[in-house]
Order: C-alpha cells, then structure tokens, then sequence
C-alpha cells in the first residue's frame, strides 16, 4: 500500500476548526490520571537515596542497618542494576545516572534506594544507608571545566574531533564544526564588525508534574510500568535493556503528562523502581520530589559563546563566525554540536563557520529542552545581529530580511531549504502594528528570529470503525499539546465525518508498533500523517464493502465526504452509503473494519519564528517587567489553531523565564542552592503579558496537508528578543542569561561609573 | 508525633513547657507543614493554638488594636479600622506567599519564623508593635523586634508562645509603608524589603520616623539613624539621598541565590525613599 505524503492543496473542513479537546473536561475536573495517580494492590513506596556531594568516589555502601528495619521490602545499589549495556556507551551513561556505580559525579546523583511499606519508613530506611565517600575536587562551571587544569571528570575522555588525538584527557568530550566559504575572507571585506561574547546560565523546563511511575515485576519476567514520559516505547526499550527484560514482556502504559518539554524523554527513576520492584516481589510506586527534580533530572546546558559577524556598509552580511561551548552534565553529549547547527540558520551567508565544545562539568545530565541548544545560540547570535544593525545605522528587521535565508539557500549547517517562512515572518512582524506602537520612558523594544529543524521518526497507528460508525484512534505519540484533538480532526478531515465521531488514545507499547517518543515538534506532524494513511486503508475496505453491499465492481466505488459513491449513469439509482452505513453491515460483509499504518515520517519542515517584544527596566531596581509581546511563525498548517496558538505563548512564556530570572545557583561546595520554585524563578502568571499571535501558513511540502512542526521553535527566539529590548531600554547591551536584577544593576553601575 | 488542640492559653503553655521532644505551634502551618513535607523538621507535640479563645480575633482597643495569634493575614486586610490605621503593616501582611497562602499564615507566625525575609515584620518593626508572651511564668509584653535573634531562632523560652501582637492607636497625621524587591510579581521572598512609619506635625513637618529593613541582615534591622534623619524634614531630596545613603550603610547582607551584598544594599537604599515618600503622602504631607 502506497502512501503518498506529498502536499496535495486540499480544502479543509474539520482541520483548521477549534474543538473542545477530549482530554480536557478531565482534567478541568481533576479526574485525569497522572504519573502519581495510579495505584497497585500490595503496592510499596520507593525512595532514592542521593550524594551529597559533586564529585566522589564511592568507596563502600553498607545497606544493612536499613535492610533490617521494619517495613522495608528491598534495599539496591548499583549491584542490583548489573551492567548489561554490552558496550554501548550511551548506554552505559543512562545506566549509570540511573545509580552511581563507582563516582558520584554531581549534587543528587542516585546512589541506593529502598522501597518500603510507607514512606515514612523509606526515609528512615534512607538515613540508615551508609556510603563511604571519597570527596573529589569537582567543577560546575562550563568555562572553568573546558580549562586544562580543572578537575577531571571522566579520565578516559579525550576530545574527539580534534585532527589528532590529544595526549591528555579533558572535559571536553568533542569538537564539532559546520560552515561553508571562507570566514577570514568574509570579514576581511566587512565595513562593520561586531565581535562579542555571551553567556546563559543552566535552566530547567520547569515542568509543573514531577517525574512518577509505578513499576510491577513478575516472577514469570512480565512486567508493568505505568509512567509519566514523552515516549513510552522508548522507556520500554531503554528500561528492557538495563534490567535485561524481553521488550515484549514490559508493557509500558503512557499517563497523562504534566509538562516535559523535553525533560520526559530520559529514564531517571523508571530502572529503578523496576529494580526495587524486582527484588521486593512486590509492585513499587517512585515519585521524585521538586527537590530531586531539580537536583537529578535534566536540564538545558549551561553556554558559553563567542561570536563575531562582519557587514558591508549596504547591510550584506560578508561573514559570521560563532564558538559554542555547552555544559553536558557528567556525560557526553551533542548539546553544543545542535546549538552550532542551529545559531546562522537564519541567515542567508556565503561565508559562515561555527565551532562546537560539549563540556563536562559535576552538574545533573543535560536534557532536551524544547529546541534544546537553539535558544542561547539564537541569543548570542540575535544580540550580535542587532548590535551590527545599530552600527550600520539600519532598521534591525530590515537588517535582518536583507540577510534572511530563503528557498534554495544553502543553510549554514548544510542542506539546501525549500519553502520556508524566515522571510515571511519577518515581513509579518515589519508591518505588525506592535512596531509601530509608542513606548514610554524605561522602556525598550527588541525583536529576534529562530529557527528549529523538525523532526520525523518512526510512527505507527491504528483506526478502528465500530459498528456504530464512531471511529477509535490508537496512537503512539504522547499528547503533550492537544495532539488527541488535533489527529482526530485529521481522522475526520480524512474520513469525511465529524469531529465528535472520532476518539482518540494513547495507546500502551504491547497494543500498537513501536513509535519514537513526542519530540522534535513530531507529535502532530508525523502521527497526522500516519494517521492519514491509516484513514486512507481504512476507505479502501470501506470502498471494497460498499461494493459488495451493491454487488458492483469495486473500481466503480468512490469516496466522498464519508460516503461511498457509486460511480456512473448505470448506476444513478443507488444512493450514497455513508460510513456509519457500511460500518453497520461490516458483520456480514468481511468483519470489522480497520486502517493501519507504519511509517517512518520524512520531510519534517523546518521552522521559523520571529519576536518582539516590549520591556519597561526600573532603573533604581534593574526590574524588568515584559509589557508586550508578540509571536509570528510558521505553522505550515495549524491543525487547530487554538492549540497551535497555546505552543507559541508556552514557548514565549517559557522564554521569558529564561531571559529574566530562571537559573541553576551552585554554591562553592558543588551543591544546588536553589532545588526549589521559591528559588528558581519561573514566571507567576501575573509576570506575563497576554501574548499575543499570528500564524503564518507556509506549506510544508513533504506532509499532506502541510503541516510543520510548532512546539519548539516559539522558544528560540525569546532570550534575544527580551535582551534586546532591554538593552535598548537601559542602553547598556546585555550578555549574560538571565538578565535578573542584580546582573541589570550591576551592568548600570558599571556603565554609570564609565 | 501528637497533635493536640487546646482551649486555653494555660493548656496550650502547659503542654509546650513539659513536651520532652521537638514541639511545634500550629496556626496557619504555612510555614511548618511545608517544613515537615520536607523533611527538615520532624516534630513530636504539635500545639495547634486555633481553637484557644480570642486568639482568632482582631479587638480594637483603647490603647490601640490587639491582633490575636491565630488571625490569618486575609482577616487583617479585610479589617476597615486596621487597613486604616496601619496601612503599611497590612500591605505588608498581605504580600506574603499567596492569596491561598493568606487565608492561612499569620504576622506572630512570620514573627516566629524568624526569617530575616519575612515580609509583615519589617512593617510591624517600623510600627514600634509589641508582642504579648505568654509562658509558664506569667505574661511579658516585649517590642516585636526582640523577638528574632538570627535566622530561625527566637528570644522565646521553653514554653513560651505569642497571643497578641499589639499595635498603637494612631495620632492625626500619621501614615506607614511597606514595599520588598522580588524579581517577580507574587508567589516570592523578599530579596531586600524596607518598612517606614511617620507621623507629622501641623506644619507637615516629620515628628517621629521609624525606618526597618528586612533581608538585609541576619534579623529584621531598626535603623536609628535612618529615623532620625528624616524627623524634622519634609522629605526633600536631600533628606532621601541621606535616607538612602544610611539604609545602604546600615545593611550587613549576604550575596545568596537570592541577591547580592552591592544590590541589596543599593536596593534597601531605594526601597526606603520610596516607602517614605508613600508614608508620609498616607500621613497628608505635601
């Protein structure tokens, strides 16, 4: 069976509508079920036990004193999670954040856990465990770990990428660079050059529901996980192999997710509360409290970079060079070699050249984080954009559509884009009349662009038409954005019924193929387009039906909006048979009917955004209060434009955290200060402005109806939106993320003081 | 752990003075029970002090106002007369955590907290409040800021609770101010905070002047001196450059997550010109 995912100009009549979401009378009313909500019979409560320290060998675990006291079930440290990763570093890596096998390598690593009768006797189990550390000298700072003398992490890691292969080992796990032209050139034919340097400290996603799940383990080798992620099959496979299970014993059930963004596409908890499941015969309910969501989950890297653009007096940018160094955690990574990808991918250069450093440091392991490593790229790049616009004495938009990419570019991390909408948002954003409104004293305005690939993956879904004429959809991507509402109104579109006829799930690992997780803004696009082929299989049964129904050829039968149509003057005397028609006779017509589909979902378009924003500065305070703010971008298609409109204000909101207050504090000794949301600020709604949206519908050409990825890219361009517009509120340019009170203040003195 | 509810203040003491391990007060729990959530403090005797006579009431007095120990912050803003009188201590009172968070926290638990953050006392410092003891020995009246003595650690003996706060009838011509710094809008701790109470004289010269600052030592901070360099001004400019000149000088704070030495004390500087200036404009200067 063909699929043809070409774009095929369509008119719509569900897609594009904005229903009531099927999820969302439960969870208004508190009914849905989320990783803490489900409960087992018999069921314990698991507790993880964590370093203290940043950097420590591990010398010796006594668990007996804990084993003994009453109500605990099971006791385990690393010895109960056996090495099984034969080989694969990533792998090993996963495993050994999981549970501290010979180091603790940052503040929070797990190093035993216990699972118990109540969690009163799991925290006293905890204090009764004693750990023998040997305290190392550690390192959290990205640029403090790059330096040849900063303590070493991992001593087996020598820089890949180099031209050859360095006698020492270092923190600096690899080098990664792209470009094309020749940037010496370049910048030898710039009028203008700006040169500067940036840093954005360590964020969070803040995700409001922490990581929970509850694991039950047979002693047949069946086993259940019911659990709080973005990819419930990767879960499987990844916690299968670090148990050694069969993946087709460990059933892995997706719960409602509150928040992930990124942080729940990673086993943390989930090995081992199978492990302690294992051992205490029982089942075993793990949920992380803030404090170790904090501590031990997985934020967004930390960055330093550099970057230098050159300009001729007529606004042409001649060359753009960036240095990217990204904090990874403890273990390698790809965090830096994404944000070089990501940095000039705006921009239409003949000469551009980016150079990326992951960098290891005792910090938790770095995560995804919505268009992870696109944000402070886009920051320091943005920054240095309208810093040159300034110097060329050139509007900073139409600085920018001057130099903007466009079809038939070559990108500055290599493939050629298509159709895509830099251009268009730019142009949106020129004739917005937010540009054009008057600000008052204190305030500023700034505005930025950014970019996201996409992704595609592997997807899988089933269309089951009851009897009645109702269809059920199975998927296998988790709906972290409304994506139930929008694939059944796809299946509708599709079908040619009605919104309210189609049902959709989330279906659990044994019951569907495998499909990657919700990441990569793929959610939407590439479960759309599965299930578009799944309705497009089901109709060919439903055609062959109706045929059988009139007893004609079934090259006579055509569909049209839910109905089979018989085709032809000879047949003018039969009316229309509609799905429901059909569906109701499928008992005796063949048995019931279904559309399957597995694929693997290419052509993810990429993604284009562009900001502004308005700040008003307290100048006595360095207190910034964003007063406006608004998001164009390309949608390719909005599915329903209400919950396309929700990604665009949660990546601006998400942004503006970043920008302004949210940070990972360590002190001296190594230790998180701040594992809190007293502390690390994410925004109250009463911080933020409406914000407002405009979707932009540039055809994606490689999905039927268009459609392009929306979660990620809304949180590319905030940090250099609100930088710039604090910087043109208080004149002095900002260059460290987040701009809080103290970093506005101190920069005003020291401009003050000259 | 043992969770008991007195009647009377003499049970309620009773019970605190022969508890053998950890004891804790219960009004609001705002604090407490997020304490013991997380596993910072496991205590033995709870003494949930709601249920005791006249300690959920606010009277109004001849001396002034009587503001019982279990009052919640929400009751103190919708007090008429209070909101009135002391403006500054209820604005003060009502900043603290959330609207969810006020239905339940009181100012003698914020008091007893002892956090050089917290938000009423700088207020209820510049308000020259006293606190009502109340221990196995009798009952002492004490100035609020003898209460903290460092952070979370109180003057208050084994035994010893707080009934009443107790605030001052007000002269004509009098007004307070409370205002903090967060780097948000709510739902914060104060970074730097700084309460200001004046009374003027018939002229709308300053008369008296009470200048608190909080988080920017290890207590709630009286600044003397702050005081006394506004009395007898009208606050013109130069009066509130050597406000703030006195404010930064007199903080002793820390660089924390939450800030650092050089923006609290330029902040604590700031903070105080401008809760003066709304102080005396609440007290009719001109």
């Amino acid at each position: 069976m063909n699929f043809d995912p070409r774009y095929s100009g369509r008119n719509f009549s569900s897609v594009g509508t904005r229903p009531v979401r099927p999820d969302g009378v439960d969870k208004v009313t508190g009914r849905a079920r989320y990783g803490a909500d489900f409960n087992m019979a018999g069921q314990l409560v698991g507790r993880i036990l964590r370093s203290p320290h940043a950097h420590a060998v591990i010398k010796s675990i006594d668990t007996s004193k804990a084993e003994k006291l009453a109500g605990v079930k099971a006791v385990i440290t690393a010895k109960d999670l056996p090495d099984l990763t034969d080989g694969d570093a990533a792998m090993y890596d996963i495993l050994d954040n999981c549970m501290a096998r010979k180091k603790a390598l940052y503040d929070g690593h797990a190093v035993a856990a216990v699972a118990a009768i109540d969690a009163r006797t799991a925290r006293q189990a905890l204090k009764l465990i004693e750990v023998d550390y040997e305290v190392l000298p550690h390192v959290t700072d990205v640029d403090e770990a790059a330096q040849h003398h900063a303590p070493l992490i991992n001593d087996q890691v020598y820089t890949e990428g180099l031209e050859e292969k360095p006698a020492k080992p270092s923190n600096v796990t690899k080098r990664t660079q792209f470009g094309h032209g020749d940037v010496h050139k370049g910048f030898a034919e710039a009028d203008f050059i700006v040169e500067r340097s940036f840093k954005t400290e360590q964020t969070h996603q803040g995700y409001i529901e922490p990581h929970a799940c509850v694991a039950s383990v047979n002693p047949d080798g069946t086993a259940e996980l019911w659990v709080c992620t973005q990819g419930h099959f990767v879960y499987r496979q990844h916690c299968a192999q670090l148990l050694g299970l069969e993946a087709s014993k460990l059933r892995v059930t997706s719960s409602e997710i509150g928040g992930g963004f990124g942080g729940k596409t990673h086993v943390w908890a989930e090995p081992v509360a199978l492990a302690l499941s294992r051992k205490a015969g029982r089942p075993v309910k793990l949920v992380m409290t803030r404090d170790e969501v904090f501590r031990a989950s997985g934020p967004t890297s930390a960055t330093s970079i550099d970057v230098k653009i050159g300009a001729r007096k007529d606004g042409t940018i001649t060359a753009a060079e960036a240095t990217l160094r990204y904090s990874c955690g403890p273990y390698a990574g790809s965090w830096a070699e994404i944000g070089a990808m990501t940095a000039f991918a705006c921009y239409k250069l003949e000469n551009v050249k980016t150079v990326g450093y992951e960098v290891l440091v005792n910090r938790p392991k770095t995560a995804a984080y919505r268009a992870p490593s696109a944000p402070m790229a886009a920051f320091a790049v943005e920054s240095a954009v309208d810093e040159l616009a300034k110097e060329l004495g050139m509007d900073a938009v139409d600085f920018r559509i001057k130099n903007a990419a466009q079809e038939g570019t070559r990108s500055s991390y290599g493939p050629i884009y298509g159709p895509i909408g830099i251009g268009p948002t730019l142009e949106a954003v020129k004739s917005h009349p937010h540009m054009k409104a008057p600000l008052k004293a204190n305030q500023g305005r700034g505005m930025a662009c950014g970019f996201w690939f996409n992704f595609g993956g592997q997807t899988c879904t089933d269309l089951n038409i009851g009897m009645d004429g109702t269809v059920s959809l199975a998927v296998g991507t988790v709906d972290v954005g409304g994506s139930r509402a929008s694939l059944s109104l796809v299946a509708a579109e599709e079908l040619g019924i009605d919104y309210s006829n189609v049902k959709a799930i989330v279906a659990d690992t044994s019951s569907l193929g495998y499909n990657d997780m919700t990441d990569g803004s793929r959610g939407t696009f590439s479960s759309s387009m599965a299930t578009i082929s799944a309705a497009r299989n089901a109709i060919k049964i439903l055609k062959d039906r109706a045929a059988q129904m009139w007893d004609i050829p079934v090259e006579d039968v055509t569909w049209e909006k839910g109905h089979a149509i018989a085709k032809g003057e000879k047949y003018g005397n039969l009316s229309p048979l509609s799905l429901k028609d059909i569906a109701a006779k499928s008992g005796t017509t063949g048995g019931p009917i279904a559309g399957h589909s597995e694929l693997v979902a290419d052509g993810a378009g990429v993604s284009f955004a562009t900001h502004i924003c308005d700040v008003e500065v307290d100048p006595e305070t360095g207190s910034t209060r964003v007063i406006r703010y608004t998001v164009v971008q390309d949608a390719g298609k909005a599915v329903h434009p209400t919950y396309v409109e929700g990604q665009y204000q949660g990546g601006a909101a998400q942004g503006i955290g970043w920008a302004l207050n949210e940070e990972y504090i360590y002190g001296k000794d190594g230790r998180l200060q701040n594992a809190g949301f007293l502390d690390y600020r994410i925004p109250v709604c009463s911080d933020l402005p409406m914000i407002d949206t405009q979707i932009l519908e540039i055809p994606n050409p490689n999905h039927p109806y268009g459609v392009r990825g929306v979660g990620e890219t809304s949180i590319v361009p905030p940090l250099a939106a609100i930088a710039n517009a604090v910087s043109n509120a208080v004149g002095v340019r900002m260059t460290h993320i987040p701009m809080s009170p103290p970093r506005i203040l101190a920069a005003l003195e020291a401009e003050r003081e000259g | 752990m043992r969770y008991i509810r007195p009647l009377s203040i003499e049970d309620a003491v009773g019970e605190l003075a022969k508890a053998v391990g950890p004891a804790a007060i219960l009004a609001g729990g705002s604090d407490l029970l997020v304490r013991m959530k997380g596993g910072f403090i496991e205590p033995e005797l709870i003494v949930d002090i709601k249920a005791i006579g006249g300690l959920a009431d606010i009277a109004e007095t001849a001396d002034g106002f009587r503001i019982g120990a279990a009052v919640p912050c929400a009751v103190l803003g919708e007090n008429k007369a209070l909101r009135k009188a002391w403006p500054g201590v209820v604005e003060a009172a009502n900043l603290i955590g959330s609207k969810q968070v006020q239905g339940r926290c009181t100012i003698t638990g914020n008091l007893c907290n002892a956090s050089p953050a917290a938000d009423s006392v700088p207020a209820l410092v510049a308000a020259a409040a006293q606190a009502v003891v109340a221990g196995p020995s009798g009952k002492r009246t004490i100035a609020v800021e003898a209460v903290p003595t460092g952070p979370g650690r109180t003057s208050l003996a084994k035994g010893e609770m707080i009934e009443a706060i107790l605030l001052d009838k007000r002269p004509e011509h009098a007004g307070d101010a409370y205002l903090r710094f967060i780097p948000r809008t709510e739902m914060d701790i104060a970074v730097v905070s700084a309460g200001v109470n004046l009374t003027l004289d018939e002229k709308g010269a300053i008369k008296t002047a009470r200048v608190a600052l909080g988080a920017a030592a290890p207590t709630v901070l009286l600044v003397e001196e702050a005081g006394q360099v506004l009395i007898g001004s009208k606050l013109d400019e130069e009066t509130l450059e050597r406000l703030a000149k006195i404010c930064a000088g007199a903080c002793r704070p820390i660089d924390d997550k939450r800030g650092t030495i050089e923006f609290r004390r330029k902040v604590a500087g700031v903070l105080a010109q401008r809760a003066a200036t709304t102080a005396y404009k609440r007290a009719g200067g001109k």
